[in-house]
């Protein structure tokens, strides 16, 4: 593929020129939005929500991550085999990192250096050194991982295995497994609470949503959800956002068209809000008010205003909208 | 994977302590039947519609691969093991030798004829058949067996799905077409009984015949046998699929052909790219080199009901695994968008099914708007007040 030789151009070109930590870069506000179908991020205005840009990358982009001096935007490229670097003032990739095969979710460790990618194709998390640019170790997990959550700490690695239902914590440091626990079905992914004690993961075909203790990796609690109109196999919970004070934890509910509103205090469910087709990611502002949900099968987005738990708007964006970002 | 992974690889922190102790076998039986026709060479090659594009025992051994992780944390070993046996008395030996031996569960790619003998002939058994390519709707009929679980849908339920999906195009003129073996007779009625459940008007039935004899031209060729009517839609009813391969654009009036060429219901699809179906393919063609059809799935899925069976109940006890298999409790994944369970009345697994084009997923059934006051899923086959299954127990 022409573009794959291209990008693999940017490494040579471009060797040691990414330095960890750099100048302060000026937050725009900008959302990004990555498009699994239309193998582009798109780039819209935070007020206007118009489009400001669109970035082409490899295919199948999915999960972004900002660098954390928010210079570089990381964009995992399923079906390209890749992650796409984005040198955000610029607004275009740099580079292609080879992580392995099929990069679906991955993390960073709070300081940039490690980023640890799920392999959905093989069965294993890569740990990829970021400083040096090279994979420094892969970990065999069950089939199919998905959702990886670093702890706060980066002590811990969390994966979700899609095939074997489980969660893995993995050693940081070691990178032996210290526990696999047995969740509901098909495990997607997480939201961590500030203290780093409570771990929510989302079953899509179990429908519920399980509580994990981190201390002693048990599942201590699930929970289950009923949009009015909608039987259980139309509830596929798949992503995850607690809000900044961890109060409350917003859940996409898949091809139930809904985003859960989750007290975390005593896990029951406040409301449902109607969004569009089979949501999934989801994003909220750094001041709380506003949360954003990508939805695949009607390529737009829901903004939700979330005092008044309501959408105000939808913003068409392009195939497959997958995950956001705010740069902010 | 062509490219070069540049570093040193840390593989796999399964320390094997941490699985050694107490570690217990689950075996399953895999049972071939030799003179399987589905098998041979010549089919094997031609890769017809919804027809196995190779032993689906490299399914079986795909589950027993996705599943082995979660089971090593339960300390549990699947084991499978594979028979190829030439006749109904052989197969029947090997279910009692290896039940007598502590085998319970049993997948089996077996003709209907062969499999059906074989349920009725260890029905006293504490065993659990997995059929995992037999269609016949007569299986989870008259001939249902308590201990027979069917995880590939039947022909009734196919013909459903296509169904549903004409009416909901107002194709509902249809021109049926069928071949003369007891199997394409049995297919075509599937068909007028899904054409009545649905709604579709049947303008003409008519028979052919695979040849080239111009004495039999009315039979034999495809222009003859679509003319003087008007239909919206040509139904082929051809359980091998030879002559249905021949009849698309060939047909006098420009109208699709549905049935076993053209439009054809499935229940896995190679370019499926939703819930998950790419991995699962991609893992299979990787193992295989060839495309994964619904019969693999289906061998892949009884392994990973099995194991989700023993995770969930932490057990190997067979009355509380077989018991929790046949509940509404059980979450089973087919990689197809909705938890299924197996049908109390007939042991069929419910699943959404698939019409398809040669290369692509047209629609996945039920189709919206199809509504079951209990599961939509089971708006696809026979419904417990019509299964004409009696169970012995």
């Amino acid at each position: 593929m022409p573009h794959r030789i291209r990008n693999l151009a940017y490494p040579l070109l471009l060797a040691g020129l990414l330095p960890l930590s750099s100048t302060l870069h000026a937050a725009t506000g900008d959302l990004f939005v990555s498009l699994e179908k239309d193998n582009a991020v798109l780039v819209l205005d935070g007020k206007s929500y118009e489009t400001k840009q669109q970035i082409a990358v490899n295919e199948q982009p999915r999960a972004l991550h900002f660098s954390p001096d928010k210079k570089w935007l990381y964009v995992a490229c399923g079906d390209g085999n890749a992650i796409d670097v984005i040198d955000v003032a610029q607004g275009k990739v740099v580079k292609s990192l080879f992580v392995g095969e099929e990069p679906e979710i991955f993390d960073l460790s709070q300081d940039g250096h490690w980023m640890y990618v799920s392999n959905e194709d093989d069965g294993e998390l890569t740990i990829y050194d970021l400083t040096q640019e090279k994979v420094a170790a892969t970990v065999e997990v069950g089939e199919e991982p998905e959702g990886v959550l670093v702890s706060h700490d980066g002590t811990r690695i969390y994966v979700t295995s899609e095939v074997a239902n489980m969660v893995h914590v993995i050693d940081a440091q070691s990178h032996e497994l210290l526990a696999n626990i047995l969740v509901g079905n098909r495990p997607r992914r997480f939201a961590l609470t500030q203290d780093g004690k409570t771990l929510f993961v989302s079953n899509e075909i179990g429908g519920t949503v399980s509580v994990i203790d981190t201390e002693n990796y048990t599942v201590t609690g699930e929970l289950s959800f009923a949009p009015k109109g909608f039987r259980r196999e139309y509830i596929t919970p798949v992503g995850l956002q607690l809000s900044h004070d961890d109060q409350t934890l917003y859940v996409t509910l898949g091809r139930a068209n809904h985003v859960a509103v989750v007290s975390v205090k005593d896990l029951s469910v406040q409301d449902y809000i109607l969004v569009g087709t089979r949501a999934w990611g989801l994003t909220l502002s750094q001041d709380g008010k506003t949360l954003y949900v990508a939805n695949g099968l009607s390529d737009d987005l829901s903004i939700i205003d979330t005092s008044q738990n309501k959408v105000i708007r939808s913003v068409p964006v392009g195939r497959v909208p997958h995950t956001i970002v705010i740069d902010e | 994977m062509l490219r070069f992974l540049a570093c040193c690889l840390v593989l796999a922190a399964l320390s094997a302590h941490a699985w050694a102790a107490d570690k217990q076998t689950v075996s399953i039986a895999y049972l071939e039947y030799d003179q399987d026709t589905r098998y041979s060479a010549q089919r094997l090659e031609a890769r017809y519609r919804l027809q196995p594009w190779g032993r689906p025992f490299a399914g079986a051994e795909l589950g027993l691969k996705d599943t082995r992780f979660p089971l090593m944390s339960a300390q549990v070993k699947l084991e499978l093991n594979h028979w190829l046996e030439a006749s109904v008395a052989d197969l029947v030996k090997t279910v009692q030798q290896q039940a007598a031996q502590g085998t319970q569960f049993f997948i089996t790619d077996l003709p209907d004829d062969v499999l059906a003998e074989v349920a009725k002939q260890t029905q006293e058994l504490p065993i659990m058949l997995f059929n995992v390519s037999a269609l016949g709707s007569a299986l989870r009929g008259q001939q249902c067996q308590p201990h027979l679980l069917h995880v590939v849908p039947s022909w009734d339920m196919l013909m459903d799905a296509l169904a549903q999906y004409l009416v909901s195009q107002k194709w509902r003129e249809v021109l049926v077409l069928a071949g003369e073996t007891p199997a394409d007779k049995t297919l075509k009625q599937d068909f007028l009984n899904s054409a009545k459940r649905f709604g579709l008007k049947i303008v003409d039935e008519r028979v052919f015949t695979l040849g080239r004899d111009p004495r039999q031209r009315t039979q034999n060729n495809i222009a003859l046998l679509t003319s003087k009517a008007d239909y919206d839609v040509v139904f082929v009813a051809d359980a091998n699929g030879e002559f249905a391969r021949y009849v698309p654009y060939q047909t006098l009036l420009p109208r699709p052909v549905v049935g076993s060429n053209g439009l054809v219901p499935d229940w896995w699809f190679w370019s499926w790219e939703r819930h998950g179906a790419p991995q699962v393919n991609n893992r299979f063609v990787k193992y295989n080199q060839r495309l994964m059809t619904g019969y693999d799935w289906a061998a892949w899925l009884a392994v990973k009901i099995l194991s989700e069976a023993i995770l969930r109940t932490n057990s190997t006890d067979f009355k509380t695994l077989s018991d929790y298999i046949r509940s509404d409790e059980i979450v089973i994944d087919g990689v197809k968008g909705a938890s299924q369970t197996f049908r109390a009345w007939n042991n069929q697994l419910r699943q959404p099914l698939f019409v398809t084009s040669g290369d692509a997923v047209v629609a996945r059934l039920p189709l919206e708007g199809f509504l079951h006051p209990v599961n939509n899923l089971d708006t696809l086959g026979v419904e417990a007040k019509q299964s004409q299954c009696a169970f012995a127990h």
